[in-house]
């Protein structure tokens, strides 16, 4: 059963298409991101499923039944927005209660509602303070209370992050995964940030101009990316155009644009020899030293420390700049500026897709 | 040659000289609509080419009330009615007595003059001359009022709703006459005043029912008049004289009880600052030739010997079809008013004004 | 030091034009005005100080009885000019595309370029027994003979709600305009429906701007003259009407003066009641940046 799904959905205005026949299906309880960059239409598609778009075509089915003839205040989604949205002129007991009152519940209910819900996103007894007293977290919280204590079917999320300072934001990440964990609803939650979408969701759809490029969990998009889209898009990635010089067996031996030949995985079936391709690998991939499989050589031109994600920049005989992140920062490899280097990746971890055109 | 040079020397001159006020005198007169009309002033300055005229039209209660406000600086002429003098001279202190040698008074009325002086005079002196006169009537549109009499008709029910009057201190007194009164008599005892104006505050309430709405000057009147909307109303005889140029339906009947006449004056604000050519303005207006022009402008009569004959031609025939000679003999010229009457009146007003009606 | 006292120097300066414009044409002529309503007449240029001109007043029911009228009156102005008003400024505000918006705003502004004299006449010219809207109705048969719309409260009321619906609009839509749409959404998304979100999202929301223009219109309205006069007629009975009477045709600048104190303080209580029900203040209302 799912607890919503949508069907060929389009949206144009005008000769613009916004979304172009999407189609997905969210499964109850899950954490399910739609990522992409701005104006990829995932926000209008969002808006089609809260009701205040009205799709040009297509289907929205909450747990099976259409909801393209409810009008957006009758449909069981609620809705996070982006600034959040709380209603200044209500304290967060008023905030919260909006809903309930809306449904006409009696008092004695909507305080203990008001209260219970309160008390799971952390903030018990918070019902008297002015929305302008709180924090941006406390906002967060009080935002998705407000919208949890109706118990809708799907609680949508647009990009309500976006407004944090970075250190909250990555807490908040994790809090929103345990807030949804406990209370086992299914959340449709929109963002351009791949960090995002991918530490919290059990399922990624990532959008590019309309349309869908590939939906699956967070590691199948980043080690098995579908389109050069994908690999580009989600995680960090070194790409270089290049030529396809022979296919077999699902490799490709790509010649690099500018010098240095290495064999990859074919990311797609379109792949011909003498077409142009390009080439994805990820830095952690890379290391330091030539290896079996590919290897390339180049001069270490700065070194990034950064804890976990440190890198290594090497600017290789072809001109082009390589991310290293593989095992660098640990002491082991004594590595200056200006030294000559090899570096390597095993075959199996680059990815080559076709350019159109 | 040597002319032309010498006028535009002098134009020139006037024009250096205008902005310095030293030289030109400027003559500021506070008057009534249609009394200092445009080619009067033009002749009066080519006339007098040292003397501009700046003109502040106005009404009786707007002129004592501004001199009053400035303690009668700011104008250096001013026309209030004959009645609006002695009062508020006692009262405010506003006006300058005249110097009447400085007048050429043979060419004025003497009744009328008399009468002013009547009026005017405190302690002696004498603070105005008359200028033109009129009357405060009725006109009606005998096409479908004919029988209009007097001032009881304004509130006869067979005119309903086609009724209008000025909610001033004159439709008053021509009710108290209406209803048999002599208000003028009664001016001296204010307990007896007072009862008067009960009785005709009650005829004016129940009257305003018929009443269609209550005019403020004489544009409106002639509005409602030449529209049809109101084919009885109170009246100025020079607005009524006007109407009748532009349809001859709409007639002035002076009252049955008399009509009520009121002379306007010449009077010199106490702080006015042009006292010679204020009395040049007055000699001028009151010459034969002018005052032809003048009546023209306003419909009223001027208070000289022939005011009639000085007439343009349509006005005199307006009025030879409006008076008689006993129409003329029965006029009721407005008595000085005494002080604290107009309190009442006010209030008498007010009440009327206040009254609902639908 | 010398730097200081410069500077201190230019903003005195600075403000003196401001500070004389508030005290010769504002604060002076109020002084004025409540001095000259406590001097009581006792004869021809005699006076003493006292209150009977107040007690004057309370004791004439025809003043009092116009003064509550008046403000009465006002306030349904007031009210009408809200309910007009809302919709236009939500409209402008929230509905308009950006590029209709300063022209509808505009149109707003045009009856403002004509002076009240002009406009109230526009209306006599119109409503007149033998005007427009008369003689319209008489042709296309929906009446037999001339109707009078002239000299009633109702043609009143409507001509001071045209006269002053722009000054509720323009505050309304400022409020509006800053509110983001989001709040309405989620007003719609929560559950509401259209009067839910109106009366507990929109118009607390807008309530700065609403108690702002409700001020403004109704001091404006208590204290017309022209309009509630010229299409009154027989009936206006308007205060500032008695106030000009006073001191014009009665010569009665005490009972004048008196009048005016007392509609400027009876005007100030109704605004003051009015924020006292609606729990806003004037810092949060007119004075808001």
């Amino acid at each position: 059963m799912h607890d919503l799904q949508c069907e060929s959905l389009s949206k144009r205005f005008g000769a613009y298409t916004a979304v172009d026949s999407v189609s997905f299906a969210v499964p109850r309880g899950s954490f399910f991101s739609i990522l992409g960059p701005s104006g990829c239409g995932k926000t209008t598609l969002m808006r089609m499923i809260a009701g205040f778009e009205t799709p040009t075509g297509g289907d929205i089915r909450i747990k099976g039944r259409s909801v393209l003839s409810t009008p957006p205040n009758k449909r069981p989604v609620k809705m996070v927005f982006q600034h959040l949205a709380l209603f200044p002129m209500m304290n967060v007991g008023e905030n919260i209660a909006y809903g309930l009152r809306c449904r006409g519940e009696n008092r004695a209910d909507i305080a203990r509602k008001v209260a219970r819900v309160l008390d799971r996103v952390g903030l018990p007894g918070a019902a008297e303070k002015q929305v302008s007293q709180l924090s941006g977290g406390q906002k967060q919280r009080i935002a998705i209370a407000r919208c949890m204590v109706l118990e809708p079917d799907v609680l949508l999320l647009d990009e309500p992050l976006g407004a944090l300072d970075l250190k909250l934001r990555e807490r908040m990440k994790i809090e929103l995964k345990q807030l949804q964990h406990q209370f086992e609803t299914t959340f449709l939650y929109i963002t351009h940030d791949q960090s995002e979408a991918l530490l919290m969701s059990d399922n990624v759809a990532v959008m590019n101009a309309g349309r869908f490029e590939q939906i699956g969990a967070p590691q199948d998009l980043y080690n098995n990316p579908k389109t050069g889209f994908v690999a580009g898009f989600v995680g960090d990635s070194n790409r270089w155009p290049g030529r396809a010089l022979s296919v077999s067996d699902g490799k490709v031996r790509v010649a690099i644009d500018g010098g240095g030949e290495a064999i990859a995985l074919a990311g797609d079936e379109r792949i011909a020899a003498g077409g142009p391709v390009e080439l994805f690998v990820r830095p952690e991939v890379i290391s330091i030293g030539a290896g079996s499989g590919n290897g390339l050589e180049g001069t270490v031109e700065s070194l990034l420390f950064n804890g976990a994600s440190s890198r290594i920049l090497v600017r290789m005989a072809n001109g082009h700049l390589v991310e290293v992140g593989q095992a660098v920062m640990d002491g082991s490899v004594k590595i200056a500026p200006g030294e000559t280097v090899a570096i390597g990746w095993s075959r199996s971890h680059g990815r080559a897709f076709s350019v159109a055109g | 040659m040597k002319t032309t040079f010498a006028l535009a020397a002098t134009t020139a001159l006037a024009l250096f000289m205008a902005g310095n006020a030293a030289q030109a005198e400027t003559l500021r007169l506070l008057t009534w609509g249609g009394y200092a009309p445009d080619n009067v002033i033009k002749l009066f300055e080519e006339a007098n080419p040292d003397i501009t005229v700046e003109v502040t039209l106005s009404n009786n209660e707007e002129m004592v009330a501004k001199l009053r406000a400035t303690g009668g600086a700011g104008y250096d002429l001013a026309q209030p009615s004959h009645d609006r003098i002695f009062a508020a001279q006692q009262e405010y202190n506003i006006y300058k007595p005249l110097d009447l040698s400085k007048i050429e008074t043979a060419n004025l009325a003497p009744n009328l003059l008399d009468g002013v002086k009547a009026n005017a005079t405190i302690d002696g002196a004498l603070y105005a001359v008359p200028h033109q006169w009129g009357t405060s009537g009725i006109v009606a549109d005998i096409s479908k009022a004919p029988n209009v009499k007097g001032w009881g008709d304004l509130c006869n029910p067979e005119y309903k709703g086609r009724t209008s009057m000025r909610l001033r201190r004159t439709i008053l007194l021509g009710t108290a006459f209406s209803l048999g009164k002599d208000p003028f008599a009664l001016y001296g005892d204010k307990a007896a005043y007072q009862t008067m104006l009960d009785e005709v505050t009650e005829k004016l309430i129940a009257c305003k029912d018929n009443v269609k709405t209550y005019w403020n000057g004489g544009d409106d009147l002639s509005t409602l008049l030449l529209s049809g909307e109101v084919v009885v109303s109170e009246a100025w005889d020079s607005t009524a004289f006007k109407l009748y140029g532009q349809n001859k339906n709409l007639v002035y009947v002076p009252p049955e009880t008399g009509a009520l006449a009121w002379i306007d004056t010449f009077v010199i604000p106490r702080k006015g600052e042009a006292d010679d050519a204020a009395y040049k303005w007055i000699n001028f207006v009151m010459k034969p030739e002018i005052v032809k022009l003048m009546s023209d402008s306003t419909g009223a009569i001027a208070a000289v010997s022939n005011g009639i004959d000085l007439l343009p031609d349509d006005k005199q025939a307006a009025v030879k079809a409006a008076f008689d000679e006993q129409d003329l003999t029965n006029l009721k010229f407005f008595a000085n008013i005494p002080a604290g009457l107009e309190d009442m009146e006010g209030k008498a007003l007010e009440r009327i004004k206040a009254a609902t009606s639908n | 030091m010398a730097r200081t006292d410069i500077g201190k120097l230019s903003l005195i300066l600075l403000f003196a034009p401001f500070a004389l414009w508030i005290a010769l044409l504002i604060i002076l002529p109020q002084l004025g005005i409540g001095y000259i309503s406590l001097r009581e007449k006792v004869g021809p240029g005699e006076y003493t100080f006292g209150f009977a001109n107040y007690i004057a007043f309370l004791s004439e029911p025809i003043y009092w009885n116009t003064l509550l009228r008046t403000a009465w009156m006002s306030i349904l102005v007031t009210a009408m000019a809200l309910a007009v008003g809302f919709p236009v400024a939500y409209y402008i505000a929230k509905i308009a595309r950006r590029r209709a918006r300063a022209a509808l705003f505009l149109m707003c502004l045009i009856p403002l370029w004509v002076s009240d004299l002009v406009r109230a006449f526009g209306w006599i010219v119109i409503l007149r027994e033998t005007g427009l809207v008369s003689t319209f109705l008489q042709k296309i048969g929906l009446v037999g003979g001339p109707v009078e719309l002239l000299y009633n409260d109702a043609t009143v009321v409507m001509g001071l709600v045209y006269t002053v619906v722009l000054f509720m609009i323009v505050p309304l839509v400022s409020t509006l305009d800053g509110m983001d749409n989001s709040l309405i959404e989620a007003g719609y998304n929560l559950g509401g429906s259209r009067f839910t979100v109106f009366r507990r999202i929109v118009v607390p929301y807008a309530m700065p701007g609403i108690v702002a223009g409700c001020i403004i219109v109704f001091m404006l309205t208590a204290g017309s003259y022209l309009t509630p006069i010229l299409l009154g007629g027989k009936n206006s009975m308007w205060f500032t009407e008695q106030i000009y009477e006073q001191f014009v045709t009665r010569y009665n600048w005490e009972s004048g003066a008196t009048f005016g104190v007392l509609l400027l303080v009876f005007t100030s209580f109704v605004v003051w009641l009015g924020l006292r029900l609606t729990g806003q203040s004037l810092a949060s209302t007119v004075a808001k940046d």
